[in-house]
């Protein structure tokens, strides 16, 4: 599913530019680092509520293609510029993590775990 | 006798949330430079941000030192600090000691040593109270797993 089409059915606003075309085939969704951080598929797309650093260190780490900070977070602009420098989209919906989950896999995406 | 191709060491200090995981994005940076497979890179990398963010949570100070040879990449995380009393128990998934303030970090969920054991080929930890801790890995490279 492209990453426009996410964007599209979750209501998101781009925080960050996707200047390239991004496929997701898998979503992993977590609050908790060490669980993006234990499953074993690359290229997926992190939904998260947590909004620092650390959010794109990790997504940079378990080598995510796509970040959606869900409830209506943002991060601050250290933030995006880091993900900006490593090329990772970053969106943000209005939605809670359990709706974007449903709308995603009602959509056909999987989990990544 | 495996050759050395690349040896590199970081300073990481405790409670320095702000800058937890540069040293393992720089280390991302330098394997994925030497063409090194993107599936050994994640594990190390993984191994790299979880013991960092373990130093950053519960340490003083640490040295993580990477060294890559034709055959292995072995990562050491040796810190300065509390040690761990009962390290059977910090190896179980979900046993934590974190504060709040590191799960507000997005850390903390008793996750850290296992992963860093699961994306090992070669595991050990030694730790004394009141002296430190050292988690020594190893990832062996493609053709040598």
């Amino acid at each position: 599913m492209r990453l426009e089409d996410i964007a599209a059915v979750l209501g998101c606003e781009v925080l960050s530019p996707v200047d390239h075309i991004v496929d997701i085939e898998a979503v992993v969704a977590s609050d908790g680092m060490s669980e993006i951080l234990a499953f074993h598929r690359p290229h997926a797309l992190m939904l998260t509520g947590l909004t620092n650093i650390q959010s794109v260190r990790t997504a940079i780490v378990a080598d995510v293609h796509a970040i959606v900070y869900v409830r209506g977070k943002r991060p601050d602009q250290k933030v995006l510029e880091l993900a900006r420098a490593k090329s990772i989209p970053v969106l943000s919906t209005g939605l809670g993590m359990f709706d974007s989950c449903g709308i995603l896999y009602d959509a056909g995406l999987e989990g990544a775990m | 006798m495996a050759e050395e191709l690349l040896t590199c060491s970081f300073r990481v200090h405790g409670r320095d949330f702000e800058n937890a995981g540069e040293a393992s994005t720089e280390i991302k940076s330098l394997l994925k430079d030497l063409e090194i497979d993107p599936q050994t890179i994640r594990r190390a990398v993984v191994v790299a941000f979880e013991a960092e963010m373990n130093v950053v949570m519960y340490a003083d100070e640490a040295t993580v030192t990477l060294v890559l040879t034709d055959e292995d990449i072995s990562i050491e995380a040796a810190d300065s600090g509390p040690g761990i009393p009962d390290i059977e128990h910090a190896m179980e998934e979900g046993w934590s000691t974190a504060t709040d303030e590191m799960r507000e970090m997005g850390f903390g969920f008793g996750m850290g040593l296992p992963n860093i054991k699961r994306n090992s080929d070669l595991f050990a930890i030694r730790s004394e109270v009141g002296a430190g801790t050292v988690v020594s890995c190893r990832i062996d490279l493609d053709d040598h797993g």
